[in-house]
């Protein structure tokens, strides 16, 4: 019987949380088409991180492992293989899991090998064949019908639940497969070291954009950010003039983001920018500019200097703080 | 070295969207390139130049599938210095994503060439798989959302910066390959050839069209080929069948004073 097959990503044996959305982007194709949800963990040696994934279930009839000394570090090219031969044997239909960095990379590569389309940042489920997904920065949903026994889908982070614990399931190691990476070698990954949550696993986000003037500005984001236990974040405006490592960007090209709390700080508001932050819960926005785009999505609106606006608020919340 | 490099026109997307029942309206609407194939361009133009010499490193060949009229839209990329194009005359509405792929892959191996660059994204549709499937078609390496790029001439390869959630990741990938590219590959000092010098800083961002440009792009030769010419057969392996506005977000409140915002997060959100 097909199946619905999610890809999920491991580091140091245990499953990486922004994988569970996208198990419960799958569990609904998989309600909606009447096919059993499947899960498979990848890498050099996946025993561990199968047995962590397995421990929880996550609704899955069984967690499949693929182990192969090419899958690690990742490359799109072995997961790609991988990924191929995995929905071959198992007999996977359905094949996906969450957009992230690293299978916005794989997943369309193996789709093209087996000549499936795939259906990208889903943010619902319409039906067993039919997904809601933004286009043009957020401006629009689109409803995109498959019209494929097999396809891809990748979901976005943002717009499902993590999938809950619900029971352990059993581990199947699959039979070795070719996989290879095509020449391609990882040189490494030069990470921005932080200690902050993750910006897509953040409850509070303050991001800065161009009104900041310089990297030194930040200073007093940071410390707003940590006083909320929060992720940094920037416009675009303030990455490229270099004020903030790249990664930190939020909108349409950067990361998307949904936090309960989410800061605009001397951010004008470019649809851009709003199509990575604007499903957040409660956004505010300081700006010295009252005619700036951002308040018009904005929950609370401040029009002012961040010089004097962030250090203010900064010694509000410590009072409380201190207080509490 | 020959690089190919395939473009696309969307609407402007500075305009606002005219929603129609269940589509999008576009007759009306003024169609620009899309701005991660002016990236790609510019990436194959710093690869294939050598800055303070007239020597050329590889051909650049710039590729658009859609009708005839779409030629205008490849002329501003020969003006900008790309060497000859190729339309591939489909209508791109009738078009699935797995059939541009296959396209694109064809006319790789039809002309030979070493390299695929193209945008990580178009900004309109947003499905930010093209490159990769071409690269899977291929059956060659990929080097996706790439901010930096140095080749290795005598190594037939290409060292990228990949941008990925936790950072940048360091990928070489050796020749054919395909590689799209994120923003940050049109900063001043992104893209590395081997032969111009290293400190070279260039203007940040695609090129504009010089005079000189404008007027030899009419004398490059732009190619017409059909899909049937490629032995690609349309597909539909996906369809739109609805177009909606997404749900306003509420009108906000204005506050006057930073207690006031305190007070709001407090005690009427209670998000701190």
């Amino acid at each position: 019987m097909s199946k619905v097959l999610v890809i999920l990503e491991t580091a140091g044996g245990q499953l990486r949380p922004h994988s569970l959305p996208g198990i419960t982007c799958a569990a609904e194709i998989a309600r909606a088409t009447g096919k059993p949800l499947h899960l498979l963990v990848l890498g050099a040696q996946p025993g561990e991180a199968a047995q962590a994934v397995a421990a929880a279930g996550y609704g899955a009839a069984a967690v499949h492992t693929l182990a192969a000394p090419e899958l690690e570090p990742f490359t799109a090219e072995a997961w790609g293989d991988a990924i191929v031969h995995a929905a071959r044997t198992l007999d996977a239909s359905v094949i996906g899991g969450t957009a992230s960095s690293t299978l916005r990379d794989a997943l369309p590569r193996a789709a093209a090998i087996l000549d499936a389309p795939l259906v990208s940042e889903v943010v619902k489920v319409k039906s067993g064949d039919t997904f809601v997904r933004p286009i043009s920065a957020g401006r629009a949903l689109q409803d995109q019908k498959v019209n494929s026994g097999t396809f891809f889908f990748t979901a976005r982070g943002t717009e499902f639940e993590h999938a809950h614990p619900t029971g352990a399931v059993p581990v199947q190691a699959l039979a070795a497969a070719a996989v290879s990476t095509r020449g391609a070698q990882v040189k490494g990954v030069q990470k921005t070291e932080s200690s902050r949550p993750q910006l897509t696993e953040a409850k509070v986000i303050v991001s800065g954009g161009r009104g900041m003037r310089e990297g030194a500005n930040f200073k007093i984001l940071e410390q707003l950010t940590d006083l909320l236990g929060g992720a940094l974040g920037a416009s675009r405006a303030a990455t490229d003039a270099g004020m903030v490592p790249a990664d930190l960007q939020v909108g349409q090209t950067g990361k998307i983001v949904a936090p309960e709390l989410y800061f605009a700080v001397a951010i004008s508001g470019a649809i851009q920018h709003l199509a990575g932050m604007k499903g957040s819960k409660t956004i505010v926005a300081i700006n010295k500019d009252a005619e700036a785009p951002i308040f018009q999505v904005a929950d609370y609106g401040l029009v002012a200097k961040w010089e004097e606006a962030v250090p203010q608020l900064v010694e509000l919340i410590k009072a409380r703080k201190g207080a509490a | 070295m020959k690089i190919l490099v395939c473009v696309k026109r969307i609407p402007d997307p500075d305009e606002s969207l005219k929603f129609t029942g269940g589509g999008l309206d576009y007759s009306a609407s003024k169609w620009v390139p899309n701005a991660f194939d002016e990236y790609a361009i510019e990436t194959a133009l710093r690869l294939a130049e050598v800055v303070g010499g007239a020597q050329r490193l590889a051909e650049v060949i710039v590729l658009g599938i859609g009708p005839e009229n779409q030629r205008q839209q490849l002329t501003q990329f020969l003006a900008m210095g790309a060497d000859r194009g190729i339309i591939v005359d489909a209508d791109p509405d009738k078009l699935d994503t797995a059939t541009v792929s296959k396209l694109i892959a064809a006319v790789f191996k039809k002309e030979a060439c070493d390299l695929l660059i193209a945008g990580k994204l178009s900004q309109d549709n947003e499905g930010g798989q093209v490159p990769q499937r071409v690269a899977g078609l291929l059956d060659v390496p990929q080097a996706s959302f790439a901010a930096t790029l140095e080749w290795d001439q005598a190594g037939k390869a290409l060292t990228v910066g990949r941008e990925v959630d936790d950072g940048v990741e360091v990928k070489r990938v050796p020749l054919p390959a395909v590689v799209s590219v994120d923003l940050r590959i049109v900063l001043p000092k992104s893209v590395k050839n081997g032969s111009t010098p290293a400190t070279h800083a260039y203007q940040e961002g695609p090129r504009l069209a010089s005079l000189k440009g404008i007027t030899m792009a009419k004398r490059k030769p732009v190619a017409v080929l059909k899909p049937s010419d490629l032995g690609v057969a349309a597909g539909a392996g996906e369809q739109v069948t609805g177009v909606a506005a997404p749900p306003a977000r509420k009108a906000g409140q204005k506050v006057k004073t930073v207690e006031e915002l305190f007070d709001k997060l407090t005690k009427e959100a209670k998000v701190i």
